[in-house]
């Protein structure tokens, strides 16, 4: 371990990726503040960028996003009630109350604190996690990966549809619809492309990152008549107050970040989970475990309220990368993008990724660090500033989303083919968004469309065309039982609660 | 059975499942894989079935909760504006290129959703897209095919 270290190290502190960071965490801030627009958008928009990068450097970059996407989303959530990503609503509840009492300053300074050591430790658990877990999952066999493949979309359908299990199910069968469009992997028979040489190799991932998110969140901005911008101009930006911290709120987040970055990192580690879910359970067990006095400040600017959503959402981004990186199945919608790019850089993610490409693995967990750091160092002194860069107007920011969307399929494809069907997606997704059809399932289905299929056809192969592959293994069995009891739990939910 | 547009939607992809399951049994596959347990057919097969499946019980069972969407207070206007600018926009990239139909496009983009800052818009627009061009083209490398430019003699 402590040579992958090293490799991970001397990749990770060049300094063409240490600006890769910094550049990530800004950007990422920026769009994390805007209301609407979350991570997955902006890593979106950095695809086409990454691509001039080694795979290293532009996981970097899009790792560095992801953070910067996480904090900026708090920022926005304490200083104008407005989340800028569901994983930073929990701490809108203490951090508002926190603003406006005059102590901006303060909740962002506990924040910023609590985001970093909620991200540093699970980076130090996923540190010791992932080579151990890489080693279990080389024992995993193809009915094994089918089935957890299974989980993975049917867990996101569950997290992600608020009560609409089977609207996000219709997504994720469509994410693999659209997956199986192009040449068969294996006979090179083409499916789906009725005769149009564009459609040979496939629907591109990027086209339809850019499509479902980045495009179509622009179109619905317009399409609602939303200003994410506006909440911004209405407040003070310069008075925030100060950004010290006493010895009193020092020792209540000491006691909170260690538990809830646990609590967060096992969060994120499931697949379909992620921040949004870490944050809120965060949240409500510290609420159960703190004294009466201090509950009964929740809600009302307490420090712990404050703390522990903000440390188990960073703990739960560190944790999503553990089954990416591990196991090749993304978590979570961020990390599915992240996946999509590793595959477009011809890296394939999974147990052999620590032994065969040492340098991928390690500079992402040791670039972790370097981006909780300069999260803090950079972020903390300079959030009025990057703040009053929300204050762009609709009528620039729009057009602007659509000029790196268009631009990033054009540089990759230079065909107007490629331009048309995204637009098309984009239209079908403002519509679907519109009757809140979720879009993260569609985008994993759609990165795991290809391996699921091969895992199915080696699973089939090998039992002869029988179904019996899913209970011949006591893991594949163990893995099938936990995605029924999800489908059942949620269908109890959704209709006989009801 | 309350019809909503949620339930049209689940009826649209009801139908849609139907006509991929129907194109997923027309693929073509080798003689020596057509009894095969997986060929290239099997998957797309058994997708067009769980579309079906879900989508019918989308259908079948009741709402919990109507999603109702007030489309007096949609800008479907400026929204559709915005589309066949960009439709125009892909349509023009390869003939014209990048730099004049970019910029145009954020120009024209701006203008329709009522900026009238014309110096800010064409800061925006023109420089803004050089100066994009050249970190694509010049620092990162990126070929950026562009017919003007090339025909003015600034791109070689």
């Amino acid at each position: 371990m402590i040579e992958g270290i090293l490799i991970g190290l001397t990749t990770a502190l060049t300094l063409q990726n240490i600006l890769m960071v910094m550049v990530g965490c800004f950007f990422g801030t920026i769009i994390g503040m805007l209301p609407g627009l979350g991570p997955m958008t902006a890593i979106a928009l950095m695809i086409p960028i990454t691509y001039g990068f080694d795979p290293a450097t532009g996981l970097i970059l899009m790792a560095g996003v992801y953070y910067g996407a996480v904090f900026g989303g708090s920022t926005s959530s304490i200083l104008l009630n407005a989340p800028g990503v569901p994983g930073t609503v929990a701490t809108s509840f203490d951090g508002y109350p926190m603003a406006q009492q005059g102590k901006a300053g303060k909740a962002l300074a506990i924040a910023a604190w609590s985001s970093f050591a909620g991200g540093t430790l699970s980076a130090i658990y996923l540190l010791f996690m992932a080579p151990s877990l890489s080693k279990v999952s080389l024992s995993f066999r193809s009915p094994d990966y089918f089935a957890l493949m299974i989980l993975g979309l049917t867990a996101i359908a569950a997290f992600s549809s608020k009560g609409q299990f089977l609207k996000a199910m219709m997504m994720v069968v469509l994410g693999l619809m659209l997956a199986s469009v192009g040449q068969d992997s294996l006979s090179d028979i083409t499916r789906f492309t009725f005769d149009n040489m564009n459609l040979t190799d496939g629907i591109s991932f990027v086209l339809v990152v850019m499509a479902t998110f980045a495009m179509s969140e622009a179109l619905t901005i317009i399409l609602k008549r939303n200003d994410p911008t506006s909440a911004a101009k209405q407040v003070s930006l310069t008075e925030l107050g100060s950004i010290k911290i006493n010895k009193e709120e020092r020792s209540k987040m000491y006691k909170t970040i260690p538990r809830s970055s646990i609590i967060g990192f096992l969060i994120g580690v499931l697949p379909g989970a992620g921040a949004t879910i870490a944050s809120f359970l965060a949240y409500g067990m510290e609420r159960n475990v703190v004294n009466d006095e201090e509950k009964e400040k929740f809600g009302k600017g307490s420090v712990n309220g404050l703390s522990a959503p903000e440390t188990a959402n960073n703990a739960a981004c560190s944790g999503s990368f553990v089954p990416m990186l591990t196991l090749g199945i993304p978590g979570s919608g961020t990390t599915a993008v992240m996946l999509g790019a590793l595959l477009g850089f011809g890296v394939q993610p999974g147990p052999r990724l620590y032994m065969t490409n040492p340098e991928i693995f390690w500079s992402i967990i040791m670039s972790m660090y370097i981006g909780m750091v300069i999260l803090l160092i950079l972020n903390l002194p300079l959030i009025p500033y990057i703040a009053r860069i929300l204050a762009v107007p609709k009528n620039y920011l729009i057009p602007l989303i659509l000029f790196f969307s268009v631009t990033g399929i054009y540089v990759m494809s230079f065909n107007n083919f490629d331009i048309y069907l995204m637009i098309g997606i984009a239209v079908v997704a403002t519509f679907l968004r519109l009757y809140d059809f979720p879009m993260p399932p569609l985008i994993l289905a759609f990165v795991l469309g290809g391996l699921m299929e091969e895992n199915l056809r080696r699973s089939l192969l090998l039992s002869n065309g029988s179904w019996e592959f899913l209970w011949d293994r006591t893991l594949t069995l163990c893995i099938l039982l936990t995605t029924i009891l999800i489908v059942v739990w949620q269908f109890y939910k959704s209709i006989i609660k009801k | 059975m309350n019809i909503n547009t949620t339930k049209i939607i689940s009826l649209l992809f009801f139908i849609f499942s139907a006509f991929y399951l129907y194109t997923a049994y027309q693929i073509q596959v080798f003689a020596f894989d057509e009894n095969a347990p997986f060929n290239a057919r099997t998957f797309p097969i058994y997708l067009g079935y769980a579309g079906l499946f879900f989508s019918g019980l989308k259908l079948v069972l009741p709402e919990p909760n109507t999603i109702k969407v007030d489309h007096k207070n949609l800008e479907y206007k400026k929204t559709a504006i915005l589309i066949v600018i960009a439709i125009i926009y892909g349509a023009t990239i390869l003939k014209v290129g990048y730099f004049l139909t970019t910029s145009l496009f954020l120009f024209s983009s701006y203008y329709f959703l009522g900026e009238r800052r014309w110096i800010l818009m064409f800061l925006l627009s023109f420089p803004f897209v050089a100066a994009f061009m050249y970190l694509l083209h010049g620092v990162l490398d990126i070929y950026l095919r562009d017919p003007f430019l090339q025909s003015i003699g600034v791109m070689g």
